[in-house]
């Protein structure tokens, strides 16, 4: 275990609580809408915000205990940052950003400004070594602040919105060589994001955290087929509902009552993938044992997909394709009906465990 | 494609006023200009009252400008970064010697400073010190009423600034002070030049609380501007000659400093 981390921080009257474990060699991605306090987070493990109570150790090293009085310096940390909109120091060139940092862990001009320059060969920027940052795209921004975090040996590297300052067209090259450049650190990685494609990219395990909790950790797939939140399943593009079973049979908080084909009991979470959900004018014949009349409320067309959000008894988004969306000649407010096959949905237990 | 665009005319009150606050700032340097005994301007210049003035005049202002950053910029930094109680008290006083008058200053500081003074006597009868008729008091003087020029400029740049730059900074093992050496001052240099230059123009220029609080004394506190105003009773030749070298003084900062307040209007 490398980084050890039970954060309590007050911020006004918003309380954040957050117990964080990353392995030596494991990128943890943190999720979270604005305001969940991810990013906070990163700033009591940096030590730019003292903690309010708990303890951050890190390879044995304890970096803040308040009821033991231990607060280590930001200065004095081994933990490299890349930050939001990446910082570089605007008066200085690539190369002397990079070696800022070396110099700041004692090292002499001379084997500072050599070590900045390998590190500069390594990701690929040795011809931007004089260029002032305002002369670099998003991607080498990042590129050199990533260098200039990691040439202090840190043990702990955190990552807060790396991909957020770029071009969306630059983002897909970017994560992939960010990702290759993370694969040869040996430390601990923490990155905050609010990109679920970012995470999947990038990390080994995701954190979700929603109004200073965590609500779910695990591996993408465990987080992207069981969201335990409506915003894990948003963010996921899942329909995510609660129910009561009995048997096959749930039933929702409304009395509307659906069948799955695997038996549970209690209360549970479902989802449902919006591709499974079918939408027809007439009351469809046939297999689909779960068929409603509702309305639609909301369409968005995303190229040549559809997603249409249908109103009570059963709110879910629906996707289709944007020619059966033509052919339907859905729009606000249709009356339609909606179907789901017993097999799509998938049940689990609402209480985590 | 660029459709021709029609300006719209100022309007002419506003062209006419204009015109008026022109002269009324321009006339007055015209009339010093003609004035002016170019035959004599050299000997003028190189009498000893002159050269004295002008000597005393570089070294005092020059003292009050090192002065006013060993002492202002650590006062800015404290009112832009920290949270101590009591600043925005702070910050008034330190910029109160900009709206009071220079003779005022000159007064307050004679009754703190001078050899009866709260502080002065006792930095007369422990040390030996006296600032009053001496090149030490007129430096003192201009510290005082150029100093907030410094202040206020320093403050707003830091303000201003991210200040996340400081902590990145610190995130890289940098501790306080080669933050502000390698990050915070390279980052408000523009600022700390223009206020530089401010200051030190203020205190070449001071005059009431120099003369009120230093004396007017040839060769020892009698700086340019109180020559200036010690010519004219008797020697308007040598008055006109020496404010013709303040003038030149001034129009060289202006025009070297032009870059760095323009790129401060545009940043």
């Amino acid at each position: 275990m490398s980084l050890d981390a039970d954060m309590r921080v007050t911020v006004g009257t918003f309380e954040e609580r957050i117990h964080l474990d990353v392995a030596d060699g494991e990128v943890v991605a943190v999720l979270g809408p604005n305001g969940s306090g991810k990013s906070t987070l990163l700033r009591a493990l940096a030590g730019l915000r003292p903690l309010t109570a708990g303890r951050i150790v890190l390879d044995d090293v304890v970096l803040d205990d308040p009821d033991a009085g231990v607060l280590v310096p930001p200065e004095h940390r081994p933990c490299g940052m890349v930050f939001q909109d990446y910082l570089l120091f605007p008066h200085l060139t690539a190369a002397a950003n990079v070696a800022f940092g070396i110099r700041g862990r004692g090292a002499t001009k001379a084997d500072a400004d050599k070590r900045a320059l390998e590190w500069l060969g390594r990701m690929g920027l040795a011809d931007k070594a004089e260029s002032k940052p305002r002369q670099l795209s998003g991607g080498e921004a990042q590129r050199v602040a990533l260098a200039r975090a990691l040439a202090t040996s840190p043990r702990l590297l955190l990552l807060d919105e790396p991909m957020a300052a770029l071009d969306v067209g630059t983002r897909g090259s970017v994560r992939h060589q960010l990702r290759r450049h993370l694969a040869e650190f040996a430390g601990s990685c923490v990155m905050v994001t609010h990109d679920p494609l970012d995470a999947a990219a990038i990390a080994d395990r995701l954190v979700i955290v929603e109004a200073g909790r965590i609500v779910q950790q695990g591996t993408l797939k465990e987080v992207t087929t069981r969201p335990r939140t409506t915003y894990i399943a948003d963010l996921m593009g899942l329909n995510l509902l609660t129910a009561r079973a009995s048997g096959t049979t749930l039933v929702l908080a409304n009395g509307t009552a659906l069948e799955t084909a695997s038996p549970a009991t209690g209360e549970v979470l479902m989802v449902i993938a919006p591709r499974n959900i079918a939408l027809y004018l007439q009351r469809p014949g046939g297999s689909p044992r779960n068929t409603w009349s509702t309305r639609v409320s909301e369409v968005h067309l995303m190229g040549d997909r559809a997603r249409v959000l249908v109103g009570e008894p059963v709110p879910v988004t629906a996707e289709i394709t944007a020619v059966s969306l033509a052919e339907l000649g859905l729009t606000e407010g249709s009356p339609v009906w909606a179907s789901v096959k017993a097999t799509q949905i998938d049940t689990y237990p609402a209480q985590a465990g | 494609m660029t459709a021709p665009q029609r300006r719209r005319r100022p309007p002419v009150f506003a062209l006419v006023v204009a015109s008026l606050t022109v002269a009324f700032l321009a006339i007055p340097l015209i009339g010093l200009l003609t004035k002016a005994s170019w035959s004599t301007l050299w000997n003028d210049l190189t009498t000893p009252v002159a050269l004295d003035a002008l000597r005393l005049s570089l070294i005092c202002s020059l003292w009050a400008t090192g002065l006013s950053l060993v002492l202002g910029v650590p006062l800015a930094w404290v009112l832009a970064r920290t949270q101590l109680p009591g600043r925005s008290l702070v910050r008034a006083l330190a910029i109160l010697p900009m709206v009071l008058p220079p003779v005022v200053g000159g007064v307050a500081l004679l009754v703190a400073f001078g050899r009866d003074g709260l502080v002065g006597k006792h930095l007369y009868s422990l040390f030996g010190i006296q600032f009053t008729f001496t090149t030490a008091g007129a430096v003192l003087a201009e510290t005082f009423v150029a100093m907030p020029f410094l202040i206020i400029t320093v403050e707003a740049a830091l303000r201003s600034m991210d200040g996340r730059y400081e902590e990145v900074a610190a995130n890289l093992g940098a501790g306080r002070w080669t933050t502000f050496r390698r990050v915070t001052l390279p980052m408000i240099a523009p600022s700390l030049i223009a206020g530089t230059a401010l200051t030190w123009a203020r205190a070449l220029g001071e005059f009431g609380a120099t003369i009120t609080f230093a004396g007017n004394i040839q060769g020892r506190t009698q700086t340019l501007p109180l020559a200036v105003y010690l010519a004219l009773q008797n020697n308007e030749a040598l008055a006109v000659a020496l404010s013709l070298a303040l003038l030149a003084i001034s129009v060289v900062v202006l025009v070297s400093l032009r870059g760095w307040w323009l790129g401060t209007i545009k940043s």
